[in-house]
C-alpha cells in the first residue's frame, strides 16, 4: 500500500482524468473522429446539416415576408412571388390563420371556437392527471362537453345560433378525434371481450364487426356515411353530416382498438384468469378488477399509436366536404392571390398536429413508465 | 345475460342479413321520389335556402379570410334567396365535394346545387335533376409557357400534359388526342395546386383544365405574359345550378332568376339604379320585370318585387361576373350578352 501512495501528496484531491480521455472531446474523438473514414463521414454529414439548417433559417426567418398589404379585399402578393421560393411567405398565415383555425364560423363569434379549443385542451390535461382518475371524471366530461356543444351551436344564453355546416378548422378536428376515441375505446373493450367470449353469437357478431370494418378503408366508410346512407333514409329526414362522419370514425376506430385490446387480453398468463375464477369472482368482477387493468397496461404503446393515427386520420373528412383543420388550410390557398404558398400553410397546420401528437406520445411514455414501475424492482 | 336459444338466434340473424343484402341494392337504385311538398314551401317554412356549393374554387365559391362565402355560384344562391325570401343573406351553404354533390341534392340535404356542375344528358335524366339554366359557358383548354413557342393545340404532339385524374378533363383530353391523332404523355396529379406547381416547375409542357381555371392561374403569376392560353377549346362545359326533378315551380324560379339577372344587364338595371328605375323608368319591360306592372312575380310564386330584391342584393349578371370572375382574369368571352359578338347569354322576354 505504502509504495503506491509514496509519490502522492497526502490530502490532495484525486485528479480528474485527462481531458482527452473523458468529457465531450473524448466522446467526439471516440464516436465521430475515430478514423479517417469516420472523420470524412462526420465532416460530410456536418456540412450537409449546417447547410440545411442555414437554408431553413434563411427561408423561414431571414428572407421571410410576414405580411402583405390588402387592397379591396385582395391581397397584394407580388412581393412574396418575387422571392421565388428563397423565403417563406408567412403573410398567408397572417392573413388566413383565423380561417384555418375556425373555418367558416362567423367571424365576430370566433371567440367561441377559440374557447372550445381551450376547453378541449383543459379537458385533456385534467383527464391525464391521475388525481382525477375516479368518478369525478364523468361529471367533468359531461359538463365540459355540454359547454362545448352550447358554445359551438349557441342559440341560448344570448349566443346566436350557428348551424353545424359553418363549423370548421381546429374545433372540428378536436371534436372528431375526442368523441371518436372517447366512444371507440369503451366499444373496443367490449368487442375485444366479446371476441374471446364463449357465447358463439356474441363471438360471431364481434368477429364480423371487426373483420368487416377492418376490411375496408376509412375513406370508403366515410363515403358510405356521406353518400349512400342518406339515400336509405326516408324523404325529408337528414342526419347531420358531421354526426354521420363521427359515427363512421367511431366504428372504424373501435374495430382497430378492439384488436389492440385483444392483444393485451391474450398476453395475460392463463393463471390470472384461473386465479380470479378460483377466488369466486363473477365474470364482470374478474374482468374489471383483474384482467383489464393488467391487459390495458400492456397495450399502452399500441393504444397510443392508434390514438395518434386516428387524430390525424380525422383529416380524411375532407372528402365529404367538412372543413377540418387540414381542409381549411387547403381551402385558404385556393384564392388565386395565395395560390402557390402551400408549403407555408402545410408547415403551420403540421405544427399544430405535431403539438397534439407529440404531447400524446410524451404523456404515454410517462404513463407507461409509471404503470410499469413494479416491473423494474 | 340470457340469449335466445342458439338455432333461433342464428336463424334470425341470417334472415336479418339476407334482408339487408336484398334491401341495400334496391335502395341504392331507387330513384329519388318527387318531393311530397313543394320545395318553395319547404324553404319558406324553414326561412333559409340550403345551397350546395364547391368546397373551394376560386371565383365560383370560396370562403374568404373571414369565412364568408363569396363567388359566382354563391351569388346565384344569394339571388335565389333574395327572390324567394326577400333577403339574400338567408342562405346556408353546404360545401359538397365532387363525389358527394349529387347525393346531397337527391337526399334533400340541399335545395339547390350551385356548384359549377356541367349540364349533361345523363345528369339531367337518369340522376333525376333539372338544370335550371346555363349561368357560365366554360370549356377545357390548354396553357403553355410562351417560351415554348406553341401557338395552337395541334403543335402539342409529343408533349407532356399535366392533368387531374378522375374528372371529365382527363377523358376529354384522351378523346381529343385520339380524334386529332396527337400523342402525349399525361402527368396525372391529383390536386389542382400540385398540378399548377408541376406545370410551373416545368414537369410538363402544357397544363389542361377548364379555361376559367387556366385564366385564374395565369392571372396570379408574377408575369402572366409568360403563359399563353391556346385558342382551342376542346370540350363544352355549360355550368349552371340544378334542382331535383319533379318540382317545376322551384326549377322555374331558379331559371327565371338567372334570366332576370341577364335581362337586367340588357336593360341597364344595376344595384345603384334599381330603386330609381323601379319607381320611374317608363319602359314597359322594366316595369314588368321590376314588378310595377303586371303580375310576373306572383306567377312564379314569389313577391312581385322579386327582381328588385335580387338586383339590390347581387346586381345584374354583368355585375356578378365583374365582381367574382373579372378579378381572377376571366374574360366575358361566350358569357357576354347575345348583343355582343360571340356572346351567348340570352334571356327570354319578361311578359
Amino acid at each position: 500500500m505504502s509504495d503506491i501512495t509514496v509519490n502522492t501528496p497526502i490530502g490532495s484531491e484525486p485528479r480528474s482524468a485527462p481531458i482527452t480521455a473523458v468529457g465531450p472531446i473524448a466522446w467526439l474523438r471516440a464516436n465521430l473522429f475515430s478514423g479517417w473514414l469516420s472523420t470524412a463521414v462526420t465532416l460530410v454529414i456536418g456540412y450537409v446539416l449546417v447547410r440545411a439548417v442555414m437554408g431553413f433559417v434563411d427561408w423561414a426567418f431571414v428572407n421571410a415576408i410576414w405580411s402583405v398589404p390588402v387592397t379591396n379585399g385582395v391581397a397584394q402578393t407580388q412581393a412574396c412571388r418575387e422571392l421565388h421560393g428563397s423565403g417563406a411567405c408567412w403573410a398567408v398565415v397572417t392573413e388566413k390563420h383565423r380561417f384555418m383555425l375556425f373555418g367558416t364560423y362567423p367571424y365576430e363569434q370566433h371567440w367561441r371556437p377559440a374557447l372550445v379549443c381551450i376547453l378541449f385542451v383543459a379537458l385533456y390535461i385534467v383527464s391525464s392527471l391521475r388525481r382525477f382518475w375516479n368518478w369525478r371524471l364523468i361529471p367533468i366530461w359531461t359538463v365540459t362537453l355540454t359547454a362545448i356543444g352550447v358554445l359551438m351551436w349557441g342559440g341560448i344564453f344570448g349566443l346566436p345560433y350557428v348551424p353545424q355546416e359553418r363549423w370548421g378548422g381546429l374545433p372540428i378536428t378536436l371534436i372528431l378525434a375526442t368523441f371518436g376515441l372517447a366512444f371507440a375505446f369503451p366499444l373496443s373493450v367490449l368487442v375485444a371481450l366479446g371476441r374471446r367470449s364463449s357465447l358463439p353469437a356474441i363471438k360471431v357478431l364481434c368477429v364480423l364487426y371487426v373483420e368487416l370494418i377492418r376490411g375496408v378503408p376509412l375513406i370508403s366508410l366515410l363515403f358510405m356515411a356521406s353518400v349512400m346512407f342518406p339515400l336509405f333514409l326516408p324523404e325529408g329526414m337528414n342526419i347531420d353530416k358531421l354526426l354521420r362522419a363521427q359515427i363512421a370514425i367511431i366504428l372504424f376506430a373501435g374495430a382497430y382498438l378492439a384488436e389492440v385490446v385483444r392483444a393485451g387480453l391474450q398476453a395475460l398468463p392463463k393463471g390470472q384468469y384461473e386465479a380470479a375464477d378460483a377466488m369466486g369472482l363473477s365474470y364482470w368482477q374478474k374482468t374489471g378488477f383483474i384482467i383489464l387493468p393488467q391487459a390495458l397496461r400492456l397495450v399502452i404503446p399500441p393504444l397510443v399509436n392508434t390514438f395518434i393515427g386516428f387524430f390525424k386520420d380525422t383529416s380524411l373528412v375532407l372528402i365529404i366536404g367538412i372543413f377540418d383543420l387540414l381542409t381549411a388550410g387547403k381551402t385558404a390557398i385556393v384564392e388565386p392571390s395565395w395560390q402557390g404558398f402551400g408549403v407555408e400553410v402545410y408547415v403551420f397546420v403540421g405544427l399544430i398536429y405535431l403539438v397534439f401528437c407529440f404531447a400524446m406520445s410524451k404523456y404515454s411514455q410517462g404513463l407507461e413508465a409509471e404503470l410499469n414501475r413494479h416491473r423494474r424492482r | 345475460m340470457k340469449m335466445p336459444s342458439r338455432p333461433t338466434f342464428l336463424r334470425g340473424l341470417g334472415a336479418a342479413l339476407l334482408a339487408t343484402a336484398i334491401a341495400l341494392p334496391a335502395a341504392a337504385q331507387q330513384q329519388p321520389a318527387a318531393p311530397a311538398s313543394s320545395t318553395i314551401d319547404a324553404i319558406r317554412a324553414r326561412g333559409t335556402l340550403v345551397c350546395g356549393v364547391n368546397t373551394g374554387l376560386a371565383g365560383f365559391a370560396q370562403p374568404d379570410s373571414q369565412g364568408v362565402w363569396r363567388g359566382f355560384d354563391v351569388d346565384y344562391c344569394r339571388a335565389v334567396a333574395a327572390a324567394l325570401l326577400g333577403d339574400a343573406n338567408k342562405v346556408r351553404y353546404v360545401p359538397a365535394t365532387a363525389q358527394a354533390r349529387f347525393t346531397a341534392l337527391q337526399s334533400g340535404e340541399v335545395d339547390i346545387l350551385a356548384r359549377n356542375t356541367t349540364w349533361t344528358l345523363s345528369r339531367d335524366t337518369s340522376l333525376g335533376f333539372d338544370f335550371a339554366a346555363i349561368t357560365f359557358f366554360d370549356g377545357q383548354g390548354f396553357m403553355v409557357k410562351r417560351s415554348l413557342g406553341v401557338n395552337n393545340a395541334a403543335q402539342l404532339d409529343g408533349a407532356t400534359i399535366c392533368v387531374q385524374p378522375g374528372t371529365t378533363t382527363e377523358q376529354n383530353l384522351t378523346d381529343w388526342a385520339r380524334a386529332n391523332r396527337i400523342r402525349f404523355t399525361p402527368v396525372v396529379i391529383e390536386r389542382l395546386e400540385d398540378n399548377i406547381n408541376a406545370y410551373l416547375a416545368g414537369r410538363c409542357d402544357a397544363y389542361t383544365t377548364d379555361v376559367s381555371g387556366l385564366a385564374a392561374t395565369r392571372a396570379v403569376q408574377a408575369n402572366p405574359n409568360d403563359h399563353v392560353i391556346l385558342p382551342e377549346v376542346i370540350s363544352k362545359e355549360p355550368l349552371g345550378p340544378l334542382v331535383r326533378h319533379g318540382d317545376q315551380r322551384f326549377a322555374d324560379l331558379v331559371r327565371w332568376v338567372h334570366f332576370g339577372l341577364v335581362g337586367a344587364e340588357e336593360l341597364g338595371i344595376t344595384t345603384a339604379n334599381v330603386q330609381e328605375m323601379a319607381a320611374s323608368d317608363a319602359r314597359p319591360e322594366v316595369q314588368r320585370m321590376l314588378g310595377r306592372n303586371g303580375d310576373l312575380g306572383r306567377m312564379l310564386g314569389v313577391d312581385n318585387a322579386w327582381m328588385v330584391n335580387v338586383i339590390r342584393s347581387v346586381g345584374n349578371y354583368g355585375e356578378v361576373f365583374a365582381r367574382n370572375l373579372t378579378p381572377i382574369g376571366i374574360q366575358r368571352g361566350p358569357n357576354a350578352l347575345w348583343t355582343t359578338p360571340g356572346g351567348l347569354q340570352y334571356a327570354p322576354p319578361f311578359r
